[in-house]
C-alpha cells in the first residue's frame, strides 16, 4: 500500500528531516512510526498525504508514483486518503454532521446518501447522538472521534493520522486505538504517528521507529 | 441497526451525475453565501449601498444627457430663423414673398415683421424711445420670420436657410440654431465625461468587492486550509466567494436602479414645473427595462469578475501547511 524508496526531505535552510528512508506497508496493515519530536515522524505522513513532496526518492502509495500527481490532481489524490490530525481541524463554524458530511460534498455525493453515509460514520465512533451539536461544546476526545468520523465517511482504502491521541488522557487514547483497530479488521490500511509506545505494544502491531530521518529499528510482534 | 449503518458505510461512495451534482453543488453554495450575508446584515447592506451608488451615479448622468438630447433634439429642427430683406424692398413685396415661400412644404409658416412694427416693438422693449425719435428714417428693415415644418432634418434645414438666403430679396439669414449645435457639442463631451467617469467607477466597484471578498477569505483561511487538505479542489473552495461576489453585483445592480428611480421621483416635481414654465410637455424618460437590465447585467458582471479576480489569485496561495 505504502512504499518509500530511499526518500530524503530536506527544508530550505538545509535541515534533513528524512534521509535516505526505505520502508513498506502492505495492503490491510496497522502500522505505528515512533520517535522523538523532530525524528521525520509527521514529514512522512506529509509526504504521503501530498502536504509536501520530497527532495529525493519514490513514495508510491496505492500504485501510485506521487512524484506523478501533478499539482491539479491533488484533490483527487487526497480524497483517497483519510487523515486524522492531532488538533482534530474541524471547522467550529457548522455542527458535527457538516464537518463529517464535508468529504463527501467535496466528492458530490448526493444529499440523501451523504446523510446516510454520515450517520453511518459517527455511529463507528458513538457519536450519532451528538450530530447537531457545535464540535466547541465536544470534549477533546470526541473531537477526534468527529475527526475520525469525517476521515473514514468517504470509505479510504488507507488513513493516515498524525499523533492522533497526542492531547487525550490514556483511557479516551485507548478507546481511539480501539476504533482504529475496528477499522483495520475491516481492511483499511493505517499508518499511524504516534510516541505513546506503551499504547503500542497494548495493541500488538508492527512499529517503525524513525530517528533523525532514519530507519532506526522495525518491531514486529509477529516475528 | 448497527449492522445496517456498518453496511452503508461500507458501501463504495456513489457520485450524483456530473450535471445534477453541479446544479446542486451550485444551487447549496449560492443558498449558504446568501445566507452569509444575511447574518452579516449591516456589513453586507454598506458594500451593497456602496456600489449601488457607485453603479447609480453613471445611470443617472446617463439619463440626464438622455433627456438633454431629447429636449434640445425636438428644439432644432423647429426653430424659427429670420430673413432680414433688403432697404429697398417694399413693405408690398415683403408681403407677397412672404407669402410664396410660406406656400413651400417645407415651411410651415412665415410671419411678416414689418420695419414699422419692428422700431416699434424695439423702442418698446429697448427703453431709447426718445433717442430713437430723433433718427430721420427708419434704419430696420422688413423681416419675414420662417418657421420650417416639421419633417425637416437639420441637413435639409440648412439647403433652405441657404436658399432663402440666395433669394434677390433678402439681405442676411439670420440662424438661431447656432447654440443649439453647440449645446450638442457640449453634450457629446458630457457624454464622453460620463462613460470614462463610468469606467474609473467600474473599476471602483471591482476594488471594492475584491477588497471585500479578499478579507472574507482572511477571515475563513483555516476553513479553506482544512477543505483543501481533504480534498477540495481550487474551484470548489473558489466557488462561495464567486456567488458573494455575485450576490453583491446582483443586490446593488438592484439598489442602483431603485436609488435612480427614486431621483427621478424627486424631480417629478420640479421638471413639471418648469415644463409649465416653457408652455412645452417635457416628461422626463425614465429607465425602460433594457436599461434596468444593463445596470443589474453590469453589476453582476463586475461582482463576478472580482471576485473570481480576487479568489484565483489568493486560493493558489492558501495550501494546507
Amino acid at each position: 500500500m505504502i512504499r518509500l524508496e530511499n526518500v530524503t526531505k530536506r527544508y530550505p535552510g538545509g535541515q534533513e528531516a528524512l534521509s535516505g528512508l526505505d520502508l513498506s506497508v502492505d495492503k490491510g496493515e496497522m502500522v505505528f512510526v515512533t520517535g522523538h519530536s523532530g525524528a521525520g515522524k509527521s514529514t512522512l505522513l506529509r509526504l504521503i498525504a501530498l502536504i509536501e513532496r520530497p527532495t529525493g526518492g519514490q513514495v508510491i502509495v496505492d500504485n501510485q508514483n506521487t512524484r506523478r500527481v501533478k499539482r491539479r490532481k491533488i484533490p483527487a489524490y487526497r480524497r483517497q486518503i483519510g487523515m486524522v490530525f492531532q488538533d482534530h481541524k474541524l471547522l467550529y463554524d457548522r455542527p458535527v454532521f457538516d464537518n463529517v458530511a464535508l468529504p463527501l460534498i467535496i466528492a458530490g455525493v448526493r444529499r440523501r446518501d451523504a446523510a446516510r453515509r454520515v450517520r453511518a460514520a459517527l455511529d463507528q465512533v458513538s457519536l450519532l447522538h451528538k450530530e447537531k451539536q457545535s464540535p466547541e461544546t465536544l470534549s477533546a476526545g470526541e473531537q477526534q472521534r468527529v475527526g475520525i468520523a469525517r476521515a473514514i465517511v468517504t470509505r479510504p482504502k488507507l488513513l493516515i493520522a498524525d499523533e492522533p491521541t497526542g492531547n487525550l488522557d490514556p483511557d479516551l487514547s485507548l478507546e481511539v486505538m480501539r476504533i482504529f483497530r475496528r477499522f483495520n479488521e475491516v481492511g483499511v490500511t493505517l499508518m499511524i504517528a504516534s510516541h505513546d509506545i506503551s499504547l503500542i505494544d497494548k495493541l500488538g502491531c508492527r512499529r517503525i521507529e524513525l530517528e533523525e530521518g532514519r530507519l532506526q529499528q522495525e518491531v514486529d510482534p509477529w516475528l | 441497526m448497527a449492522m445496517t449503518r456498518h453496511a452503508d458505510a461500507v458501501a463504495p461512495v456513489r457520485s450524483a451525475g456530473p450535471v445534477s451534482t453541479w446544479v446542486t453543488r451550485h444551487a447549496s453554495t449560492a443558498v449558504g453565501s446568501l445566507g452569509r450575508l444575511v447574518r452579516q446584515p449591516f456589513a453586507s447592506f454598506m458594500i451593497i449601498l456602496v456600489i449601488a451608488v457607485t453603479l447609480a451615479l453613471p445611470a443617472s448622468m446617463n439619463l440626464v444627457v438622455k433627456n438633454a438630447r431629447l429636449v434640445s433634439g425636438s428644439w432644432e429642427n423647429a426653430l424659427d430663423f429670420s430673413v432680414f430683406l433688403k432697404q429697398q424692398v417694399s413693405l408690398s413685396e415683403a408681403e407677397a414673398l412672404g407669402r410664396l415661400i410660406g406656400q413651400r412644404a417645407d415651411i410651415e409658416s412665415v410671419v411678416l415683421v414689418s420695419a414699422d412694427d419692428a422700431l416699434a416693438e424695439f423702442k418698446r422693449q429697448s427703453g431709447f424711445a426718445e433717442a430713437l425719435d430723433q433718427l430721420p428714417d427708419n434704419p430696420l428693415p422688413h423681416t419675414l420670420i420662417v418657421r420650417p415644418s416639421a419633417g425637416n432634418t437639420s441637413a435639409s434645414l440648412i439647403l433652405l436657410q441657404e436658399e432663402i438666403g440666395n433669394l434677390p430679396e433678402s439681405d442676411y439669414v439670420q440662424v438661431d440654431t447656432d447654440w443649439v449645435q453647440r449645446f450638442h457639442a457640449i453634450l457629446d463631451i458630457v457624454r464622453q465625461a460620463v462613460s470614462i467617469g463610468a469606467a474609473l467607477l467600474g473599476v471602483a466597484i471591482v476594488v471594492i468587492i475584491g477588497n471585500t471578498i479578499r478579507l472574507d477569505i482572511e477571515n475563513r483561511r483555516e476553513e479553506i486550509e482544512v477543505t483543501k487538505l481533504i480534498g477540495a479542489t481550487n474551484a470548489f473552495v473558489r466557488r462561495p466567494f464567486l456567488w458573494t461576489g455575485f450576490w453583491y453585483g446582483l443586490l446593488g445592480g438592484f439598489m442602483a436602479l431603485a436609488l435612480v428611480q427614486y431621483g427621478l421621483f424627486m424631480l417629478r416635481g420640479p421638471v413639471a414645473k418648469l415644463s409649465g414654465l416653457y408652455q412645452s410637455n417635457v416628461a422626463i424618460v425614465s429607465l425602460d427595462l433594457a436599461d434596468g437590465a444593463i445596470i443589474i447585467g453590469i453589476g453582476v458582471f463586475l461582482g463576478l469578475f472580482a471576485s473570481w479576480f480576487t479568489a484565483a489569485r489568493h486560493m493558489r496561495r492558501i495550501e494546507p501547511r
